[in-house]
Parts: C-alpha cells; structure tokens; sequence
C-alpha cells in the first residue's frame, strides 16, 4: 500500500545497450502523483528509450521500474497498461481497420476484454461507446467519431492516440513526442490539451523535442544527456545551469 | 432424402465447420494457417482409433477435438514468435508433418489409414441431419463470437497487434484462443467424418485439403460469417453438380482465389460491403 507522500513511479536505474553502444547508461528518476513531468535532453540522449523501458517495449538490460510500489520490470506492456500505466507511440499506431469511435472503445471497454472468456461472455458495448464519445468530445475529435483514422489529419491522428489512452483510465500516461511532426498552431493546441490531464487525474511523463511548449507546460523536467540524468528540478532553475545549456548547444 | 442427397448434406456440414473453423483463426484473428486439413486429420485419427476400441459417439466426437484443439493450442504457440508468411510456411509444415507421422505409424494404419469404423448407431439421413446441427450451431457461434468483445478484440489482434497491448489487450492469450477454437472445431469435423465415411485415409487430410479449406475462407472474405457460410456451401457443391467442375477441381480453386486476390481482396463480402463486416 502506498502512502501519499511515496511517489507514484520509480525508475532505477536502468541500463540498455544496443550492439554495445549504451542508450540508458543509470537512468533513475521519480515521477510524483498529479506532476507533469518532462524528459528532456539532445538528439540521442536516450529520452525515448527511457520512457519505452518504463512502458515496457523495451526490457532493459538492469535496472528495476516501480510503479505504486510495485516492481514491474517484468511485467509485458498490456499487464502495465492494465495496472494504469499507459503509453502513447510517436508515430501514431490506430487501428485502422476501425472507426475512431470503436478505437477508443476497445481501450474504454478494457474490463470486457481482461480475458478471452470475459470477452466471449460479454456483448454490450453501449457502456463503452458513452464513455468513449465523452472522451472524444472532451478531445476535439467527436464530429469525426464514424470516420477511418485513415482519413483524419496527422494532427487529428495525435489526438486520437491520447483519447484511446486515456480511455484506459492510466494513473500515469506515458507520451512519446506527442508534438513531433506538428504545425506550430496544432503543437500549441497540443500541448494545451494534454496540459489539462493532470487535472483530470492522470500523471505524465512526457518526452518532446519542442523546447518552448515543454518549458510553457511542464511542472518539473528531468533533463538526459548520453543516456544518463544530467539535471532535474523546475524548468526555470533546469534551464538556468550551465552544463545544460552546454549539453544542448555544445557551447557554454 | 435421398441417400445421395444426405451424403451431400454430410460433406457440406463438415466442410461447414471446417471453414467456419479457420475463419476464426485466419478471418477473425488475422492469423494465416495453412495446415487446417491436419487438425481435421487429427480429430478423425483420435476418434476412428477410440470408436473403433468401443468408444460411443459423443466421447469420440469430444475426443477429436480435444485432442486437434489441444495440439493447435501447441501450434499456436509458433504464432506467438512468427508473423504472416513465416507462421504460413511454419503451418505448412505442420500439415506435413502430421501427414509423416501418420503414415508410419502402424498402429493407425499407415498408407492405408484405417477402415471398419462402426457406424454412427444413425441411418444416413438421421446423420446428416446430426452434422447440420453441428454445423449451425458452429455457424451461430461464429457470429456470437463476430459481435462480442471477443471479436472485437481479435479484429484488434488482425489490425495492429503492437497498437493492441497498449490498450491491455494480452494478444497472446487472445492467438492461443483462436487457434484452440478452430482447431477443435476442425477435430470436430474430423470426428464427424469418420462416422460419414467409416474409413479413413491419410491423403484426406493433406495439403490439398488445407488449400481448399483455405480457398472457401478467402473467397467467401476473410472475417465475413454470411461469406464464407456461402461460399463453402457453393465450393463444395460445385464439383458435384458438374463433373467438369470436379475434374478441374484445383485448376477452379486456385483461379477463383488468385481472381478474389486480384479484384476483391475482400472476399464475395467485400463486393456486398467493402469493409467485411
């Protein structure tokens, strides 16, 4: 049982190489409840395999993930997803065989589809096509819903990818560059969107390269450079440091 | 009806659940197999061995498919590690290999498979009638399993398996499911046709049989129940009411699945409805 004050997740860490060059070389970080949390760091600096060890694609080679006290290095990322730790992918992964409602659906119907039993025993899909047209207009997207992803907007296609998140209900969504690829106005609305979570009760850790919208959103950064943490604390004070700015720019 | 006219109605309820089986796997699922017949084989083998030692129907019947629905579980596993045309090939061999084994195997009868089976304890009529039931009940199944979570959940599985475990789905779990449901089905067919044929050769089972199960799936549309329900029904009776049909069997077959290919993906659902439903 955790307490109020435990965090919510704990990275410990974490090591992985691929053929022999080291992407997460001791990765530890907390990640606190309600926080907004931003990784930040150079092209390379392991950001992305960081946050995919956390999720779960990537196993790493040592180094341990807690998440509400629980150990879930192990665990395969459906398991995580189910215990509320989502993820969204960089390059957008809808099903596209589906409507953008029943997207969001099947995520919304996660306690039909536990197991195959479950699932074979259970018909309905009333409660969850409410919940999931709550969530897309919530998300802007609700005039859309019985259209193929196939004919949305990439920045559409970003969006769709958080409300099937979100539809989990995750006490900690992971986003992976959710603003990368997008035009300036759609980043800023973006990032306004996603500002809003952990108000709603969803924790994130986010992973982006844009500079002005993380320092506009974030409550906190955790800054990576060369597969280690360089810095964390609040974006004025991270931004402040010298060794910052030189990992950034290679000058000081 | 007719004695004919009944062991019509036999072939077409078997090769009924056979395909309905498959579609499970290949049309609901997504996953590509290409050794059904083998399954098929396996419940016959099961059944014509313990039927033949006294067993009573309804064992038999259980038996075969116990025993296909158990080994497609194993198979299935291959599945979890190969994807498309690698678990194509990987099916491939299966079929093979149980068309090795079996073969050498003297106590099942070798090349000359086994023969004397003790009939059903049914006229032919009242035995037809046995497998339609079976087979709709298949069919029926097949549509609660298409308008469940169940199906929903696999045409995620089909669609973007990555995308799936980020939303929680265990595809692995999900795979097993479907290969177990479809293989016991075709070991129900296989315990089924025993009874029907009262002997059985090894070369009914073979890749031949594989494809033409296959070829009923895809023509009618992978995924479609009403499809593929049609398109055996057609397949299998087509050779029957045309000896030229039955004489270029194959030729037929593999023209109409390279012309489905080619002009409608989906299948005869996919021209009724260009998102099989």
């Amino acid at each position: 049982m955790s307490t109020p004050m435990a965090p919510l997740a704990r990275i410990e860490d974490l090591h992985i190489s691929f053929g022999g060059v080291a992407a997460a070389n001791g990765v530890s970080f907390t990640v606190e409840h309600g926080e907004f949390l931003a990784v930040i760091g150079p092209n390379g600096a392991g950001k992305t395999t960081a946050l995919r060890m956390v999720a779960g694609i990537l196993r790493p080679d040592s180094g341990r993930v807690f998440f509400e006290d629980r150990d879930v290095t192990g665990l395969p990322v459906s398991a995580r997803a189910r215990l509320g730790l989502g993820f969204t992918h960089q390059i957008v992964r809808p099903f596209y065989n589906f409507t953008i409602i029943e997207n969001v659906m099947l995520a919304a119907g996660h306690g039909q589809t536990v197991s195959p039993w479950r699932a074979l025993t259970s018909r309905s899909r009333d409660a969850a096509r409410e919940k999931a047209q709550a969530i897309l207009e919530r998300i802007g997207l609700a005039a859309q819903a019985s259209q193929s992803p196939r004919a949305l907007p990439l920045g559409q296609r970003k969006r769709l990818e958080v409300a099937r998140a979100i539809a989990l209900d995750p006490k900690l969504l992971l986003l992976d560059e959710p603003l990368a690829g997008l035009s300036s106005a759609e980043a800023t609305t973006m990032a306004d969107l996603i500002r809003t979570l952990p108000g709603q009760g969803i924790t994130v850790v986010l992973v982006e390269h844009n500079l002005g919208e993380v320092l506009r959103i974030a409550d906190r950064l955790v800054v990576l450079d060369a597969g280690k943490v360089l810095a964390e604390g609040v974006p004025g004070d991270v931004m402040a440091r010298t060794d910052v700015r030189q990992a950034y720019t290679g000058v000081v | 009806m007719s004695a004919y006219v009944a062991s019509l109605v036999s072939v077409v309820g078997i090769n009924l659940i056979l395909a309905l089986g498959l579609n499970i796997i290949t049309g609901f699922c997504g996953q590509v197999s290409l050794g059904h017949a083998a399954f098929y084989g396996l419940g016959a083998y099961t059944a014509a061995y313990l039927a033949k030692l006294g067993a009573p129907l309804p064992l038999t019947l259980l038996a075969g498919a116990a025993m296909a629905g158990v080994i497609g579980i194993v198979v299935g596993l291959t599945s979890l590690r190969v994807r498309h045309d690698f678990l194509a090939v990987t099916t491939m061999g299966i079929g093979f290999v149980f068309l090795g084994f079996v073969r050498k195997q003297k106590w099942l009868g070798g090349e000359l498979g086994i023969s004397g089976i003790p009939g059903p304890g049914l006229d032919p009529v009242p035995y037809a009638l046995l497998i339609v039931v079976f087979a709709i009940a298949v069919t029926i199944f097949s549509f609660w399993i298409k308008r469940s979570w169940m199906g929903f959940t696999f045409d995620a599985v089909a669609d973007d398996e990555d995308a799936a475990r980020t939303v929680g789905v265990n595809v692995s779990t999900y795979k097993l499911t479907a290969f177990g449901i479809g293989t016991a089905l075709a070991g129900l067919a296989g315990g089924l046709y025993i009874y029907f044929a009262r002997i059985i050769l090894p070369d009914t089972f073979d890749f031949v049989q594989s494809i033409a199960i296959l070829t009923m799936v895809v023509i009618g549309g992978t995924g479609s129940v009403w499809g593929v329900f049609a398109s055996t029904i057609v397949l299998t009776l087509l050779p029957e009411v045309s000896r030229a049909a039955a004489d270029y069997r194959l030729l037929i077959f593999g023209a109409m699945l390279m012309l489905v290919m080619r002009f409608s993906p989906g299948g005869l659902a996919g021209l009724v409805k260009r998102k099989p439903a």
